[in-house]
């Protein structure tokens, strides 16, 4: 049987880096029509591959042709020319320009040097009506939602005739409500004969959308295939490669008295009378769609937001928790949701991020013991097995799973009693999950108190003794038994 | 050994820079030398001892430049040490070096060597001895040899620099602490103004004026410095408290402290100030290191500690990498921020106290411009205007580089217009060159 030649095909990617070999020979086809779920490790050389497409990075050698020509991409705009549009995982939107601004951010619809707005608004508004959602046009895109950025994102794609759609964990900061929307704009496009590269850690979403996938692990391809004739289980071992016996791992903890009590916790309209107990030994759980104030609240708790009101008692105590040193010295470690904003100082070494919160006792005098330093580190990579070629590699260096694991060496190294997971497992591969939900597991038989937010249900599931559910700054709901508790219950009361 | 080797040139690679200019400048100002003092008269006596053998009779003539006195010491004083006779010594003009052989001629005498300086030797009346004075037999007239040497290499010179670089390089370390923030201080040029005014004025209005004493002199330091502290510690809560751009809050107080500098001076330079006051200034007591030099240097050495050793440095440099990274970390954001703010400001009055001491006055006028050389001190030394990484080190070699080239092109007479152009040039080539080497 004799096809048309692919509407894109990469042959042979490579790709280094000082010090990294990102890519080896990485070969990728993908066909009019089709959406092709690209999955991977982080670190599997994913990124790098869709960066090579989009003109950002330039490969060593191999061969990218498009509808059977060989096409060179070796800058953004040669690859915009040829029709290729990423949508990257952290947006290219100026956040001051209006939507309209930005899809034609480059591409100005100009008369006489001068924009013709009139003309530029009816276009957006037609791509939007072509994508079946309304947005607003004249507000400055700082102040969309993450869904509507996205689409955004999307018609600026269609703006400039893209036929291959690139889109990086489009799906990350959605509720499921907007990646369902996504799913359907996704298969309008299909229809349409575009061919989309969809990249996402959510195996569910990979089942539900792609026609095929294709995996990548340490920068080769190790499988390609239908998605009918591949199932989740040999997904996860090709990804990984080795058996994963279990995604989560079982935990046999007493649990004892409660550790951290607040009550009518409030902020504005995000946190409005918010109360609970954890427990030593406890995982609790809040859950709840993006934007239901989950993220908030442990704000409160840790005093990096001022409360309007509420109490937080731990071990019986009346806390103050005025601000977050105050609640690191109280006990409290928050790892937050946002790595690269809100975890480490990205430019730094791994070492000194790793020690700044431990500081006050590292340092004697206002001096810091280095020598104490080091080797506490050094024993935290250890224990956590972070991959760094050594101590001083800058942060930003790291992929997403290890950057988490040294947020997490530098909570662990201050012994906390109570620690708050703000989406832990966030775009980080399998293998590092598992290893985080160990960790977990550790930390909860030794005693400590463990807030878990997260917005994956199986992992809310899998992981919590207590599920919380929120919704509008509210508790909408308490599930004491996970085992006992279904997805669609929980969805229930976080949409109620 | 060779990482060790990359990793120095890739942090402190201006270093290198410096080091070229200065040997560009030297190779471009190497000319004759002529030895004085000292060293003249070694190499003068040594002469008379190889010409001579044990007992000559000579004659010393310097000119009555204070330069000089030396020259005559040491000379009559080795001279006599090796047993010669020195007939006589003239410290003055030709004139008295002709009356001189004249006396010695009429009294008979014969003379040997006429031991001179480089100016001295080229007198005309030692031109032709042997026709105007036949009675002293053949007398040699000696001086001290001349060689090559850059001008820019003698130690004066190289003091000099540091000398003027001094205030300039003391301020830029607490400019090198808030731009690690990721803040700037633009109000440093006029709190050096302000602090020198206060000094000045505080001297001559309450410790007694040109009489005034030790302690009435380091309670008025103390005081324009604490001063200076407050501005700065103003400038500090608004960023903190505020959120106000530190560029804004800083403009502004650059403008309240050169006006509250002029109100106080009323207009004049103030310069009532008792003579012992130019100690810090231009006083060098230790190694023949100027006092300023010598200050600054302890300065950086203590700074240089606190940003890679201590627990405040550390948390300045998260401040400045990842601000809401460091607060969740519990690093206290507003207390780090308020002393690189205080700090700044502090060394800016330390550096109008300076300033004061080596000009022997205070004027609202000093300082205009400085908050830019500082600023370019800073970055030329590699610190990012991001915030978040620089080195103290780094400044010090950059408020050097900028010191060498302005010494280097007085010395090449390069005129003032054309020097500002070429120190843009090299701040904006000597960034250009370290984004070059870390490209992001």
């Amino acid at each position: 049987m004799t096809r048309a030649a692919p509407l894109l095909e990469m042959r042979g990617i490579v790709k280094s880096f000082p010090g990294v070999q990102a890519l080896r020979g990485v070969d990728l086809r993908l066909h009019t029509g089709e959406v092709l779920a690209l999955l991977g490790e982080n670190g599997a050389g994913k990124s790098t591959l869709i960066k090579v497409l989009g003109g950002a990075y330039r490969a060593d050698a191999g061969t990218i042709a498009i509808d059977g020509h060989a096409t060179p991409l070796h800058s953004p705009p040669l690859s915009r020319a040829a029709g290729v549009a990423v949508i990257y995982q952290e947006f290219n939107l100026v956040p001051g320009l209006t939507a309209v601004e930005n899809i034609f951010l480059g591409q100005e619809v100009t008369r006489a040097g001068f924009i013709t707005q009139k003309r530029e608004r009816a276009r957006a508004a037609a791509l939007f009506q072509r994508l079946g959602v309304e947005i607003n046009l004249d507000a400055p895109c700082r102040l969309l939602t993450t869904a509507h950025q996205q689409l955004v994102e999307i018609a600026k794609a269609l703006a400039c005739d893209a036929r291959i759609i690139v889109m990086d964990e489009p799906s990350a900061a959605l509720t499921s409500h907007e990646v369902a929307q996504l799913f359907e704009i996704i298969r309008d496009l299909q229809r349409q004969g575009m061919g989309i590269i969809y990249i996402s850690h959510r195996l569910d979403e990979v089942f539900t959308i792609a026609d095929r996938v294709t995996i990548l692990r340490d920068g080769q391809n190790v499988g390609e295939s239908p998605r009918a004739q591949i199932n989740r289980h040999q997904i996860i071992e090709r990804m990984v490669g080795r058996e994963l016996k279990d995604e989560f791992p079982p935990r046999h903890v007493q649990i004892g008295a409660p550790r951290l009590e607040v009550s009518g916790l409030r902020r504005g309209h995000s946190v409005r009378d918010v109360s609970f107990t954890v427990r030593r030994g406890e995982i609790l759980a809040l859950t709840g769609l993006v934007g239901a104030g989950r993220t908030e609240t442990v704000r409160l708790i840790f005093g990096a937001d001022p409360r309007e009101a509420g109490e937080i008692r731990i071990d019986g105590r009346i806390c103050a928790l005025r601000s977050p040193q105050a609640a690191i010295a109280a006990g409290i470690g928050l790892l937050t949701e946002d790595r690269k904003l809100q975890g480490l100082v990205l430019g730094h070494s791994v070492r000194e991020n790793f020690g700044l919160p431990n500081l006050t006792w590292l340092a004697r005098r206002g001096f810091v013991r280095l020598r104490q330093e080091r080797t506490h580190f050094a024993r935290s990579i250890n224990q956590l097995k972070i991959k760094v070629p050594h101590q001083e590699e800058r942060a930003g260096h790291l992929s997403g799973g290890n950057q988490q694991k040294v947020v997490l060496a530098k909570w662990l190294a201050r012994d906390c009693d109570i620690l708050i997971f703000d989406e832990p497992t966030r775009g980080i591969d399998v293998g590092a999950k598992y290893e985080i939900y160990l960790l977990m597991n550790e930390l909860v038989a030794a005693g400590k108190a463990i807030i878990m937010i997260s917005s994956e249900l199986p992992e809310v599931l899998g992981m919590a003794d207590r599920i919380l559910v929120l919704h509008e700054g509210r508790v909408t709901g308490e599930f004491s038994d996970a085992r006992t508790t279904s997805q669609e219950q929980i969805m229930a009361l976080a949409v109620a | 050994m060779q990482s060790a080797l990359a990793r120095f040139l890739s942090e402190y690679g201006m270093i290198l820079v410096l080091l070229l200019l200065c040997a560009f400048f030297s190779v471009v100002t190497t000319s004759d030398q002529s030895p004085t003092g000292g060293a003249a008269a070694r190499e003068v006596v040594t002469a008379i001892q190889q010409h001579f053998g044990p007992n000559p009779r000579v004659l010393i003539v310097a000119s009555d430049l204070p330069s000089d006195t030396t020259f005559v010491a040491s000379v009559a004083r080795d001279l006599a040490a090796t047993g010669a006779t020195i007939l006589a010594t003239i410290k003055g003009e030709p004139k008295a070096a002709r009356a001189a052989l004249q006396k010695i001629a009429a009294d008979g005498g014969k003379l040997d060597a006429i031991a001179c300086t480089q100016v001295t030797g080229a007198w005309l009346v030692f031109s032709d001895l042997k026709t105007d004075f036949p009675s002293l037999g053949e007398p040699r007239v000696l001086t001290p040899r001349s060689y090559r040497w850059p001008n820019f290499l003698k130690s004066a010179n190289l003091l000099n620099i540091a000398n003027q670089i001094a205030v300039i390089a003391i301020v830029a370390i607490g400019m090198t602490m808030v731009i690690i923030t990721g803040g700037i201080d633009l109000s440093v040029g006029s709190l050096l103004a302000l602090s020198a005014v206060l000094v000045a004025g505080l001297i001559r209005d309450f410790a007694g004026g040109v009489n005034a004493s030790l302690g009435g002199m380091l309670l008025a330091c103390l005081a324009a410095i604490i001063l200076c502290g407050i501005v700065g510690a103003f400038s500090g809560f608004m960023v903190t408290q505020f959120a106000i751009p530190p560029f804004i809050v800083t403009l502004a107080m650059m403008l309240v402290g050169s006006g509250l500098a002029y109100i106080l001076a009323q207009g004049q330079s103030i310069y009532q100030i008792p003579d012992s006051f130019v100690w810090l200034g231009r006083g060098a007591d230790l190694f023949s290191l100027p006092n300023a030099v010598a200050l600054m240097l302890l300065l950086y050495g203590l700074a240089h500690v606190l940003m890679s050793r201590m627990k405040l440095g550390r948390y300045l440099y998260a401040v400045g990498g990842n601000a809401e990274a460091a607060r969740l970390s519990g690093v206290p954001v507003n207390r780090v921020l308020m002393f690189a703010y205080i700090a700044s400001a502090l060394l800016a009055g330390l550096g109008g106290v300076i300033m004061a001491s080596q000009l022997k006055s205070g004027s609202a006028t000093y300082g205009t411009m400085y908050e830019l050389y500082v600023i370019a001190a800073v970055v030329v030394g590699g610190t990012s205007l991001r915030g978040g990484e620089g080195k103290m080190l780094g400044t010090l070699t950059g408020a050097f580089t900028i010191a060498v080239i302005q010494n280097g092109m007085n010395l090449t007479n390069v005129e003032s217009y054309t020097q500002k152009v070429v120190l843009g040039a090299v701040i904006l080539g000597a960034v250009l060159v370290d984004r070059l080497r870390h490209p992001r």
